[in-house]
């Protein structure tokens, strides 16, 4: 969650050390202060910024083998936020990618002093987490979950044990713990300044005082750097720039758009106590007090994240620099007195200084990393959100893996640069969005948590119309979905209550959505998911979407095929539904959040012909998705075209007239499992097909449902969603649906061998879903997802997404089955019998609940199944 | 210079003498020379240099039609002066005077004048025949000019040497409880009209102050405000008030002429308060110079960050930034003319501000709010008193 402080004096003993080293090494000059060593023309890449991140990606970059590289910073190396850090380094992470990286860097950094003789100041001092809270505790004991699973030692303590140690908290607020006693304390801009040694070592370049004008681009790649010394040709740049980097993004002619903005981060130093505290005294995390706390020099250094941030930079850079910040002690007051209740013995203890740094935060609270989808070779790591000491060794590693390899070895996708698109990169949206998520760096994080800031942006056109008949929103990538509709006459608890780890107050009216769809008919607005369409003169269109997608497309015009976009290790880039418009033109629906992603990977894939066109429709569709067994009905009166199975099968796509307009594309869809119909209906007929719909579904008993009553629907029928369930590491094998492959056909595709290899050799994890048997809806904890599922009482896997039956009247967690071998921890093969022949427990914040596992769902619950139900078991949306 | 304006009957007056007012002070104090000048550039349609740098608000005039037809009645104003013989010479006091009756008496013959355009034409009628009291402040150095006409009010916050504030009213408010004004106008008129110049503290019992531009149905003889209105279009749409009082025998009752007063500052005059009457009715002058005093102590409180010798402990700094935090609420705002605006209408019994209050005042319905609170209107100006002391010192 943290931190950010001070070199202290370390930084002054190192740094002349490190010019010396690199003087000798580069520098023909013996002058005191020696004249810049020329810049290279040429190299394989060029990293912008000598923080922890840039040094980070460099050292890792010289490991792997890349050696031809230049960093480059515009003042000194670990001179920006990096210097400022707090340097407490923190496993303590709810997002299990970022729990590895945190991982990882504490294990990188605690060696790196004996590696690079650069003393790193590394302690390790062991972390606590306070809770003043039941529902604080709830989140500690779930991050506590996911880390004794991955081998961190960690245990929930009581406030008793607190006190034990630590000597000076007031434990009389609080309600338990948690103690992660491998958390370490650095130096973070020694750490910085090992990494860059190591680095140095290995052949990389490294130049201070250098400041990067812009990036050459040309055909969309990288061609070189613009620097205020000359230029450098280079294959591949790095951005590191920290809080610079959505400038230095936008100072191209094309720009990069990296959405992260500053906010000022304030923290205390103190001269030590007058018994000054041990250097291994445990790192206190107060969240509910919005603070925390180390010791530093024998004093204490603490700082937090307050409720009403000061964002700054939003005009760009200007004439103030980070060192002209001023102190702002009326604003700290709130802090300070979180701190003085947590240590009242602190109140004699004399002031140092009071620092301002700041930081940059990103719109989700999640650090940016990875490729421009528009810039081939420019890569970005930057927006840590406060934890970039926590994160630099485990993000670096990863940058390295991405640039070396293709990609890292974890799936980044939370991460990854292109989750965002321009429509985030607005100044305004930036400024907004973070002044919402500084405070959320310690705010309680329940299930389903909605930003309330930079909101409204894309809208269906019948946002209105929705809004006004109760919709309550939620938003992705920008876009408005409805999450169900308050039924007139009823009262929600408001936005702070509603937070719960238990049942939600809307219960009782997604159940009756849900109960709609399976009995009349419901409609629900899903114009937000990413629509392109591919068309080509020729054959050209086919041949590639062919070698791109795993399933065979060359289907009969009017068919609607399930299929991953695969890579070459065959896992999901993205899973999609692909109608074939005619024989030479295909309309693509992916999940809303693979609008940028999916577009560059099939524009950096697809020739460069102009007789082949990829175009973005998404704007141009509104999706109207009627679902429930009285969908046909409706359809047909509205069209007077005949809709049952016999004429319109499952996964059919068709134009026809709904109500006046004409050119409806109708797919027998439902992205559910239950029978119906999605309409892709041209924005400006929306508003009256919606109303004939509304209107004629009235004897049908049609109402409004939103997204919350489609993922119970979707989860309890087992279909997986990308971004959710699937990612770049799973493949179609892994996940039951090799149906949805055209191995036997002996065509070319990405992915293939890997596939082919799953195939003769089986499996590594399996996609499962699990009944909850001994857990009470109505008092225990609902489970969310990434929660452990222990087989016979070990740790297998992870659950990828849950939600509540109202069917089975039961929770349905999904998730993936490893097998690990017992002794070596090794992953074996995973059989259906391995499956199939194990008790099952799902804990939830430490507590275990009985499961049934299944591999395939409960058809003979679900009455009126239709012949090839079977194959649309991919729906694709996300949450 | 600054002014207060505050028009009654509609805004028309008060807007366009808000605009124009100051010039007209600024061209009855211009020398011969630059006169020439400026009447040499207009008449080659050569632009002519800015008479005023305005310190308003962006876009504040209306059209840009007015503004032309404005500027040409200011030229004749000055083609007038120059036209006198010799250099005018004014005084301060005479320009002031001779510039709020050339206004009014331009203001009057523009809605007379034959107009084509109808737009231009209404707003004539508008702001004639609504009205508008101004104080003006004219400081030059140390020379503090004060001109008024109606029921605005001017004081000075006077800080004493021990310590203490008093106020120093500049202004005499132009209404029924102004004894001088009750015999000027008595002077004025016939003895037969003695009784009913005033009814119930209104002038000819509908205006309450006794001197103000526009109004003139107060000004015109009956015949001439018939023959005007009898050609124009749509008194009722432009809210034009016509009711002739029953004694309106002598016109006219009204003037624009100001009562011009001079100060010379002194080092412990530390502020001038220009507000229209709407404060003056919430607040005595005695508690507006104590609320603009207390804030400008507040003010010297806040500013310099903090100060603190260092080294200091944390619980001193906790309790001190909870002291400061707890004064903060107290005074929220950073604009003094905004602090006084929230005490004149916010305040309870006791003097202080009441939230509920407060915001009750400010949500009241257009059509009620009058009955509760005037609009008020508050410029407060600070004096540099170093630059005063210098002066007086150099003087002596």
């Amino acid at each position: 969650m943290f931190l950010r402080l001070l070199s202290d004096v370390r930084w002054q003993v190192t740094h002349p050390k490190w010019r010396r080293m690199t003087c000798s090494r580069r520098s023909t000059s013996s002058t005191a202060e020696p004249a810049p060593v020329p810049l290279p023309a040429e190299a394989q890449v060029v990293i912008c910024g000598g923080g922890i991140m840039g040094t980070s990606v460099a050292y890792h970059l010289s490991k792997m083998g890349w050696k031809d590289v230049v960093l480059l910073e515009q003042g000194r190396l670990a001179a920006g936020t990096t210097r400022f850090s707090a340097g407490i380094v923190s496993t303590a992470r709810h997002l299990s990618v970022e729990l590895k990286m945190a991982d990882y860097s504490n294990k990188l950094y605690q060696q790196l002093e004996q590696e690079t003789g650069v003393s790193t100041g590394y302690v390790k001092t062991g972390s606590i987490s306070l809770a003043q809270t039941q529902d604080r505790l709830i989140s500690l004991k779930r991050i506590a979950s996911s880390l004794s699973v991955m081998g961190i030692p960690c245990e929930i303590i009581t406030p008793k044990q607190v006190a034990q140690l630590h000597p000076l908290i007031n434990i009389h607020d609080l309600v338990g713990a948690m103690y992660v006693p491998e958390d370490a304390l650095v130096s973070s801009a020694n750490v910085s300044l090992a990494l860059a040694t190591a680095a140095s070592r290995n052949g990389v370049q490294i130049h201070e005082r250098t400041s990067v004008s812009h990036v050459s681009i040309q055909k969309g790649r990288v061609t070189g750097v613009e620097t205020d010394r000359g230029q450098i040709k280079c294959q591949y740049f790095v951005n590191c720039a920290g809080q610079w980097a959505y400038e230095l993004g936008h100072s191209g002619k094309e720009p990069v758009h990296i959405p992260l903005h500053a906010c000022e981060h304030f923290y205390l130093l103190t001269h030590p106590l007058k018994e000054p505290l041990a250097s291994n005294l445990p790192t206190i995390v107060d969240p509910d007090g919005r603070i925390y706390i180390r010791n530093w020099q024998g004093g204490i250094l603490s700082g937090g994240f307050e409720k009403n941030p000061k964002p700054l930079f939003t005009e760009g850079r200007n004439q103030l620099e980070i060192q002209n910040l001023q102190e702002d002690w009326d604003h700290f007051e709130p802090l300070l007195s979180a701190l003085l209740r947590r240590m009242p013995d602190l109140e004699a203890l004399q002031i140092m200084q009071l620092v301002n740094c700041p930081e940059s935060f990103t719109p989700d609270m999640r650090c940016i990393m990875g490729e421009s989808p528009t810039v081939r070779g420019y890569f970005v790591l930057a927006g840590m959100n406060s934890a970039g000491i926590s994160y630099g060794g485990g993000a670096g590693k990863y940058l390295a893996e991405w640039m070396v390899d293709g990609y890292p070895s974890e799936n980044v996708w939370p991460l990854d640069l292109k989750r965002f698109g321009t429509l985030q990169s607005s100044r305004t949206f930036l400024r907004h969005r973070v002044m919402e998520v500084m405070p959320l760096m310690c705010d309680l994080k329940v299930p389903r948590w909605d930003f309330q800031t930079g909101r409204q942006l894309r809208t269906s056109p019948l946002y209105d119309r929705l809004d006004a008949q109760g919709a309550r929103w939620m938003e992705k990538h920008g876009f408005e979905r409805v999450k169900y509709f308050v039924p007139p006459g009823t009262d929600l608890l408001d936005l702070e209550q509603s937070k719960t780890f238990y049942k939600p107050d809307w219960f009782d009216i997604v159940g009756s959505e849900v109960k709609c769809c399976k009995e009349a008919v419901c409609v629900i607005d899903m114009s937000s998911f990413t629509k392109f369409e591919i068309s080509s003169t020729g054959d050209q269109a086919l041949e590639n979407l062919q070698y791109l997608f795993s399933n065979d497309l060359d289907v009969p015009v009017g068919h609607v095929v399930h299929t991953g976009m695969l890579n070459e290790k065959g896992g999901y880039e993205n899973d999609c539904s692909i109608a074939r418009l005619s024989k030479r033109s295909f309309f693509m629906i992916s999940p809303t959040d693979q609008q940028v992603h999916c577009w560059a990977w099939l524009k950096n894939r697809l020739p460069d012909d102009s007789n082949l066109t990829l175009e973005d429709v998404t704007w141009k569709y509104t999706a109207l998705n009627l679902i429930g067994p009285r969908a046909v009905d409706v359809l047909s009166e509205l069209s007077y075209a005949p809709m049952t199975p016999e004429h319109f099968p499952s996964l059919f796509c068709k134009e026809m007239s709904v109500g006046y307009a004409n050119g409806i594309r109708v797919m027998s869809i439902t992205h559910t499992g239950e029978p119906g119909f999605v309409l892709y209906i041209p924005i400006e007929y929306a508003l009256h097909v919606y109303n004939e719909v509304m209107n004629m579904g009235q004897k049908y008993g049609i109402r409004n449902a939103g997204y919350y009553a489609l993922r119970s629907l979707r989860i309890e029928k087992f279909f997986a969603f990308w971004g959710q369930d699937l990612d770049a590491f799973t493949t179609p094998m892994e996940c039951g649906r090799e149906f949805q492959v055209k191995l036997e056909k002996g065509m070319e595709f990405m992915g293939q061998e890997a596939l082919l290899e799953q195939k003769q050799n089986g499996v590594y994890k399996r996609f499962t879903m699990f009944i909850l048997e001994d857990h009470d809806t109505d008092t225990d904890l609902w489970p969310w997802w990434g929660e452990p599922i222990f087989r016979n009482g070990r740790y297998v896997g992870k659950t990828t997404s849950s939600a509540y039956s109202y069917t089975l009247e039961r929770h349905v967690c999904l998730g993936f089955v490893h097998h690990f071998d017992e002794k070596t921890g090794e992953e074996l093969v995973v059989t259906a019998d391995f499956i199939n022949n194990g008790d099952y427990a799902i804990d939830i914040a430490g507590q275990r609940f009985q499961a049934k596992a299944k591999l395939y769902p409960f058809s003979s619950l679900f009455a009126q199944r239709r012949r090839k139900d079977e194959e649309e078991l991919s729906g694709y949306q996300r949450e | 210079m600054f002014g207060v304006f505050d028009g009654h009957a509609g805004s028309a007056c008060a807007q366009a003498v808000s605009e124009r007012l100051l010039h007209y002070i600024a061209v009855s104090l211009m020398s011969r020379q630059t006169l020439e000048e400026m009447e040499l550039a207009a008449e080659c349609l050569k632009p002519v240099p800015p008479i005023l740098q305005w310190h308003k608000h962006l876009n504040e005039t209306e059209y840009q039609e007015i503004t032309s037809q404005y500027f040409e009645n200011l030229r004749v104003y000055w083609q007038h002066l120059l036209d006198l013989d010799a250099e005018p010479a004014f005084s301060l006091e005479e320009a002031m005077i001779c510039a709020f009756k050339r206004l009014d008496s331009d203001i009057s013959l523009e809605v007379q004048a034959p107009q084509e355009k109808e737009l231009m034409r209404n707003i004539a009628l508008q702001v004639a025949f609504s009205g508008a009291t101004a104080c003006v402040a004219h400081i030059d150095g140390v020379h503090l000019h004060v001109a008024n006409t109606g029921d605005c009010r001017a004081i000075l916050g006077v800080h004493e040497e021990d310590g203490t504030w008093s106020t120093l009213p500049l202004t005499r408010d132009h209404n029924a409880f102004n004894e001088f004004e009750i015999r000027r106008l008595k002077r004025e008129h016939p003895r037969s009209e003695e009784k009913t110049l005033f009814v119930n503290d209104r002038l000819l019992g509908i205006l309450i102050p006794s001197r103000a531009f526009g109004d003139v149905q107060l000004k015109w003889s009956k015949e001439l405000q018939h023959s005007v209105l009898e050609n124009s279009c749509d008194v009722e749409a432009l809210n034009i008030y016509q009711y002739v009082p029953p004694s309106y025998h002598t016109p006219p009752y009204l003037t624009a002429e100001p009562e011009v007063t001079y100060h010379k500052l002194r080092g412990k005059d530390k502020f001038l308060v220009i507000a229209s009457d709407g404060l003056w009715e919430m607040l005595s002058n005695e508690k507006v110079v104590e609320l603009v005093a207390g804030h400008l102590t507040e003010l010297n409180v806040q500013k310099p960050q903090l100060a603190f010798e260092k080294p200091v402990n944390l619980g001193y700094m906790h309790s001190l930034l909870l002291q400061r935090k707890n004064r903060g609420i107290a005074s929220l705002d950073q604009n003094v003319a905004t602090h006084l605006i929230r005490h004149a209408i916010g305040s309870n019994e006791y003097g202080e501000v009441d939230q509920e209050k407060l915001t009750a005042m400010l949500t009241l319905p257009e059509d009620l709010a009058r009955m509760y609170r005037d609009d008020i209107t508050v410029t407060v100006i600070y004096f540099n008193s170093e630059t005063i002391e210098n002066y007086h010192r150099n003087n002596e």
